[in-house]
């Protein structure tokens, strides 16, 4: 009888449970992985201002991917994103060429604050399905952007210093841009686990009938959400604006399939109710690593998007299986 | 006022009913989408009274490609999920067509279509059969995807280029010569619309009429009931998602017919495949709706965008309306199925 007890539990299944437990782990040797596997491809490269490099790439997408983990956690997805970072991030270029500062920075917020709220009320209010919703949306924001284009193109755009110094600058050898994320990051992570606010959030994609018979407002929830959602994207876009240093239309627009990638990769269910930021970190910063490695491969670029693809598959795949055997 | 589809499988409140209000209340969406074409056209035709068939015929070559996009992403959407590889698809086997046609003979390409076509549906099994295996769920696994096809299309063609047999190309130009029918009508029959007709209703039809669409519409409603109601859910899935990978590979093949070339950077197509899909009356979520409502939306969606043009209008603008009129239209549809929901 006790015999069967003090049978040790093979070490192969006590390692899996012990990374289900703690599902951050795996992620984080993942990432370890991937820089060992560049050191060796070319040694030498990960020093100080690789790191800091990487790190100063990954933030935008970690804080795009934010919105994502949250939104999913509702159960929903918020492609807007793109288009908002890109608004945000062009139309200050444009305004502070004539404008104060301030006011270029509270027209640049304007298009976010309210794309969010027409993605609010449209998911919130009128249930519309938010992958439509947020679709269109960014479609009707790209429109007016290029429309705002075309009155503007005279004026010129010009990054202003303090965005450049954010974006790209160095304090130390650490970059500037952990001064926005580092709190910005806490801030997320603090609401989502200790607020009400954060508890709603899960709930709500946990199980909304539920949630709603228990008397929560369900619009007020998704509204102030998809806002949120959208001024982080504003400022993800002022950050980015100073990174890149050029403005254009299509600016932002390649993060957002990953983040959505990101989101999934550090193991926020797309179905809602489960997940969590710090996942969404990790997750931003392996596929930051991962186009590094893909890049210093020096393939096509028709192979390094099929290694994309398949690397961000496989290692979902992977999570997946590890998280879901308890 | 019904939500499209809504009463679609309710068969026995057809004895009841007369048949007329019986008709509409199934088709509602459908021929309301109908009404608003015909008074789009007619719209059309007081901006610009010189609008005539050959016009009608370019609209429809343009709508070609969108069209087999939105098929499809219609019937992944009934099975109750969605495919976001569909422009990465088509230009895939676009490119491929192109590619393989530049510099063969005419009869090569009698070759060619079929191959293409098996690849797309090929293609489309690996994604269901990757979505059935991994459990990762359908939006990642398309995304994913999405990515490893737009990079084959940039290894097979790393820039625009290729050609299309003649005959391909012909396929869809000019009008269908009909005997016996005036020419002013012949007009009005272009050769694309046809080929559309004939390539959806050719698998479409059967497909509807088959055990294997109604088990596509069973996991689309509900999975759960479906499988214990003994549907191979894994089986239909993967063959959901082979079908949408075969009418990809149609649209990629329309666009090479009309272009007479392959291009791999994919084109504006799965925005537009998930707004026509919805606006045609396909519930997001699966289990409802049919493949003629989408297919109507589309040509609404490509005449307002005619419309504009016509107007002279900004085409940056045509970005914003399009944008508005599908918010509208969805939020709209909505709001009438929570209306219905509570009566």
């Amino acid at each position: 009888m006790s015999t069967t007890a003090i049978q040790p539990v093979p070490f192969g299944r006590r390692v899996k449970r012990f990374m289900a437990d703690r599902p951050l782990i795996p992620l984080i040797i993942l990432l370890i992985i991937l820089v060992v596997i560049l050191q060796i491809l070319r040694p030498g490269i990960v020093n100080e201002r690789w790191i800091a490099n990487t790190i100063k790439f990954a933030i935008p997408l970690a804080i795009l991917a934010g919105c994502q983990t949250m939104t999913m956690l509702t159960g929903g997805i918020d492609l807007s994103i793109g288009t908002v970072a890109t608004m945000s991030a062009f139309i200050m270029a444009t305004q502070v060429v004539n404008q104060d500062p301030a006011v270029a920075f509270l027209l640049a917020m304007m298009p976010a604050v309210l794309i969010g709220l027409v993605n609010g009320i449209g998911v919130g209010v009128f249930r519309v399905h938010p992958l439509i919703m947020t679709l269109g949306t960014s479609l009707i924001g790209t429109g007016c952007l290029q429309v705002y284009q075309r009155t503007v193109i005279a004026s010129g755009a010009r990054i202003p210093d303090f965005l450049a110094w954010l974006g790209t600058g160095l304090t130390y050898g650490v970059p500037n841009a952990l001064l926005l994320f580092v709190p910005l990051a806490a801030l997320i992570v603090f609401t989502l686990s200790r607020t009400g606010f954060g508890r709603l959030l899960y709930a709500v994609g946990d199980n909304e009938r539920a949630t709603r018979l228990s008397g929560v407002q369900y619009w007020q929830v998704i509204t102030a959400l998809y806002v949120i959602s959208s001024v982080l994207a504003g400022i993800t876009g002022l950050l980015y604006i100073g990174l890149i240093k050029a403005p254009s239309l299509s600016l932002a627009e390649p993060l957002v399939l990953p983040s959505v990638a990101a989101a999934v990769i550090g193991g926020t269910s797309i179905f809602g109710g489960r997940g969590g930021y710090t996942g969404t970190i990790i997750g931003a910063l392996i596929l930051t690593v991962l186009t590094t490695l893909l890049t210093i491969l020096q393939m096509p670029e028709g192979a390094r998007r099929i290694l994309f693809g398949l690397i961000v598959l496989f290692v979902t795949a992977a999570y997946l299986r590890i998280v879901e055997e308890r | 006022m019904f939500f499209p589809g809504e009463r679609e499988f309710i068969g026995f409140d057809f004895a009841r009913g007369d048949a007329m209000s019986h008709f509409l209340r199934r088709q509602g969406w459908v021929a309301g989408l109908f009404v608003l074409f015909v008074v789009l056209f007619i719209i059309t035709r007081l901006i610009q009274p010189a609008y005539g068939s050959g016009d009608f015929g370019s609209l429809v070559r343009a709508v070609l490609p969108y069209a087999f996009a939105v098929a499809a992403q219609t019937v992944v959407v009934i099975a109750g999920g969605i495919d976001l590889s569909v422009a990465a698809m088509m230009a895939l086997t676009s490119v491929t067509a192109a590619s393989m046609m530049s510099g063969a003979s005419e009869e090569y390409a009698l070759f060619v279509v079929p191959f293409v076509l098996a690849m797309g549906f090929v293609l489309g099994a690996i994604n269901g059969m990757l979505i059935v295996i991994t459990r990762v769920p359908d939006i990642v696994v398309t995304l994913a995807t999405l990515f490893v096809l737009q990079g084959a299309a940039l290894l097979v063609l790393d820039a625009p280029g290729g050609a299309a047999a003649d005959w391909l190309k012909a396929l869809i130009s000019g009008t269908v010569p009909i005997p016996g029918l005036p020419d002013g009508i012949d007009a009005w029959l272009p050769k694309a619309l046809l080929l559309l007709i004939v390539c959806l209703c050719i698998i479409w039809i059967p497909l509807r009429r088959s055990r294997l669409g109604l088990s596509i519409y069973a996991i689309g409603s509900s999975e759960l009931a479906a499988f214990r109601s003994g549907v191979p859910v894994a089986r239909t899935r993967i063959i959901a998602y082979a079908l949408s990978g075969l009418f990809a590979a149609f649209g990629g093949l329309a666009l090479t017919m009309s272009t007479g070339i392959g291009a791999p950077i994919p084109g504006p197509y799965l925005l537009a495949s998930v707004a026509a899909v919805v606006l045609g009356g396909v519930a997001l979520g699966g289990g409802k709706g049919g493949l003629l409502g989408p297919i109507v939306a589309v040509f609404v969606l490509r005449l307002v965008r005619t419309d504009l043009t016509l107007l002279a209008i900004d085409p940056n603008l045509t970005a914003i309306i399009e944008g508005a009129i599908m918010v509208a239209v969805v939020m709209f549809g909505a709001f009438i199925t929570m209306r219905s929901r509570q009566s």
